[in-house]
């Protein structure tokens, strides 16, 4: 809520989308000029880049941010509310952007860009922006739909015969999920009468836990985990992810299944806390599931698009169990339990970079704090992570002509450097130190002890040691050993690649940017801990959040 | 449906939607109308004209492709927000100016920018479906 002039950095709010939407139609207007098209659309995304980072700056100094719409006053107009989790989902979205747009400059063809790439991607980016910003419900889900536009153009890109048997599919299973979200909210204004999340937060918290608001909170998790695709509702992904060209399914994989993770995130354990604690054993069993469906599929598939596709749902499960864990029985077994958490992170004296991590979450937190916490750090690792496999497997399969891992072979030789991320990817995602998978894996496995459910955490490991062996799997087929026979008889190894084959170098440099969050996120991980753990609070007491819609009136 | 009457006629009665199309979004701030009803009331004026007189014609009339007019729409729209930045408003916050023109007070706002963008969307989006299906047929 804000009175009088505001300062031009209050507009940070509303900018990731405004910035998606012009250069979007920007671009749409000069589809023509295919040549114009990537030296307009990469500085967007390095401008979109650069707003999202000042707006995570902003929320970092001054806790979180509200802007409504028109001036309209806060229950009744549209509010655009950005707290610590938008704004690191934001962030992350936009980081991987950037990676995505150079990356598909140097991949696709004329016709696709023709056919209009980058405004399909604006638009997309645009709607994921809006989901992770808005601070309304109804308006989540118009965000919804607008990146659903964008994702169906982008899904049938060369309209060939099997992207659009994947992209009915996909688009059916979405438009019931967006139904689903739609009817419930409608449901949820019979019971709630308003649609401002901030204010819906408020007025939950004083009815009574009956079944009208279980209801809801369970349609809730059934649409949005739909869209995340959480075991039973996944079947969707690996059916329609393999169609699109690679750095398509990148961008899904990366963004549009965490979308629906944000949403869940938000409405389930912002404004239902009640509702999510008596969820909470059905949400571990979703979880446990999701993983261990993700984990058995991708040791079965032999197309590496395909292997990816479940990995995507390994991660969604693994976020899932970060979201399954409460705040324990009472606040004295939850300090208790803290204590001796503090006792055992000492313990374990050696590995002073696990106490470092662990330290921010220590004092004070409940298991409810420390599982989100490590399910946000999860969801934004494997948002990059994600991305940078889909991306890599994209460069494997152009230079050996194919994604299956039977056909593939060599690539070490071939392409050391190429191997070298791949192999950091491949540890990253398999939750292997020092990269950025492992520090939210430890801070889910150590959640899930502490909350008395230690089957849960045995779960993660477990998922963790199958995708090692899938990843194994994938590196020691498609890079290690030497090129099978039939691809060896079209020339010798990198000599049949296709003649548009860019540089090595620019190819690789959306897959260095994204290295470099693995990276760093794995060896320095305490400040992105430090940020997520305050998202975390802020979801669990959002007081900052209602006080940011409704300023000192209520 | 090429008879010489329909063919004759069509031209007229497309001009004559497009204006009626315009007014319908001028109205649209205070009584029923706006952007979104004049926009498709301007699409069926040129489908009539597709009809009528095929649609390499409309699209020759239409100078720009649809898209594009579409891809303009959504440009002003967003633009129509933007102002609000230099008047320190929350976003999309609707700005008046009233200055007169020939001696008549005209009331100029960015809602009406606004609307000027989703008219464009509605005609670009619209018609583009409908060249598409026209062309098909003919096909």
């Amino acid at each position: 809520m804000m009175h009088g002039a505001l300062a031009p950095s209050d507009y940070l709010v509303i900018a990731p989308v405004a910035i998606c939407l012009l250069f979007g139609a920007a671009l749409l207007m000069m589809r023509k000029r295919i040549d114009w098209q990537p030296w307009l659309a990469i500085p967007g995304f390095l401008l979109l880049f650069a707003a999202d980072v000042l707006l995570l700056l902003k929320v970092a100094a001054e806790g979180p941010q509200t802007m409504m719409m028109g001036n309209w006053k806060p229950p009744f107009g549209i509010a655009f509310t950005v707290d610590m989790l938008g704004a690191l989902f934001v962030t992350t979205a936009g980081f991987v952007g950037v990676a995505s747009a150079i990356y598909a400059t140097f991949s696709m063809s004329r016709t696709e860009r023709r056919y209009g790439f980058f405004p399909f991607m604006f638009l997309m980016m645009g709607g994921v922006s809006g989901a992770f910003l808005t601070g309304d419900i109804f308006n989540l889900y118009v965000w919804f739909e607008v990146l659903l536009m964008g994702s169906f153009g982008l899904l049938i890109l060369g309209s060939e015969r099997e992207q659009l048997d994947g992209a009915t599919k996909y688009c059916f299973l979405n438009l019931v999920a967006t139904t689903l979200f739609l009817i419930t909210t409608g449901y949820l204004y019979g019971v709630v009468g308003t649609l401002n999340m901030a204010d819906i937060a408020q007025k939950a918290a004083r009815l009574e836990n009956d079944g009208a608001v279980l209801t809801i909170a369970v349609l809730y998790l059934v649409a949005f985990g739909m869209k995340a695709a959480a075991f039973p509702l996944n079947f969707w992904l690996p059916a329609s992810y393999h169609t699109p060209r690679f750095v398509v399914s990148a961008l899904f994989a990366g963004l549009l299944t965490k979308v629906g993770v944000y949403a869940l995130i938000r409405v389930l354990l912002m404004l239902f806390p009640p509702q999510h604690a008596d969820l909470a054993t059905l949400i571990s069993w979703v979880a446990a599931l999701t993983m261990l469906v993700g984990a058995f599929g991708a040791l079965a598939q032999s197309d590496m698009r395909r292997l990816l596709n479940y990995f995507v749902i390994a991660g969604i499960g693994t976020i899932f169990a970060g979201l399954a864990l409460t705040g324990g029985e009472g606040g004295a077994s939850a300090t208790v339990s803290a204590a001796s958490a503090a006792t055992q992170a000492g313990g374990t004296a050696p590995m002073t970079g696990m106490a470092a991590a662990a330290a921010p979450l220590v004092p004070g937190s409940d298991s409810l704090v420390i599982g989100l916490s490590g399910a946000v750090f999860y969801a934004l690792h494997s948002i990059v992570i994600m991305t940078a496999l889909y991306l890599a497997a994209g460069t494997a399969a152009r230079i050996s002509g194919s994604s299956s891992l039977r056909a593939m072979g060599g690539l070490w030789r071939a392409r050391p450097g190429l191997a070298a991320l791949m192999l950091v990817f491949l540890f990253a995602v398999s939750g292997l130190p020092p990269f950025s998978g492992f520090w939210p894996k430890v801070i889910l496995v150590r959640g899930a002890f502490q909350a008395g459910m230690p089957w849960l955490g045995a779960v993660i490991l477990l998922t963790g040691f199958l995708m090692t062996v899938a990843s194994a799997r994938v590196f020691a087929l498609a890079f290690w050993r030497n090129a099978p026979e039939p691809a060896v008889a079209g020339g010798p190894n990198a000599g049949f690649a296709p003649a548009g084959e860019p540089s090595p170098m620019l190819a690789m440099l959306p897959l260095l940017i994204l290295a470099v969050f693995a990276v760093v996120a794995g060896v320095l991980p305490q400040w992105l801990v430090a940020l997520t753990d305050v998202a975390a609070r802020g979801i669990v007491d959002p007081a900052g959040y209602v006080g940011s819609v409704f300023g000192g009136v209520s | 449906m090429r008879t010489v009457i329909f063919r004759f006629t069509a031209p007229y009665l497309t001009a004559l939607m497009v204006l009626f199309s315009i007014f319908v979004l001028l109205r649209g701030h205070n009584d029923p109308g706006g952007g979104f009803i004049g926009g498709l009331i301007a699409a069926s004026a040129l489908a009539i004209y597709g009809i009528a007189c095929g649609v390499a014609a409309v699209r020759r009339a239409l100078w720009f492709h649809p898209m594009a007019i579409s891809a303009s729409g959504l440009f002003l729209a967003v633009v129509a927000g933007i102002f609000s930045v230099f008047a320190g408003t929350g976003f999309m916050t609707g700005l008046w100016v009233f200055p007169k023109i020939f001696g008549t007070e005209v009331a100029l706002s960015t809602p009406l920018i606004f609307d000027i963008g989703v008219y464009l969307v509605v005609v670009g989006g619209i018609a583009s479906i409908a060249l598409a299906l026209e062309e098909r047929e003919s096909d």
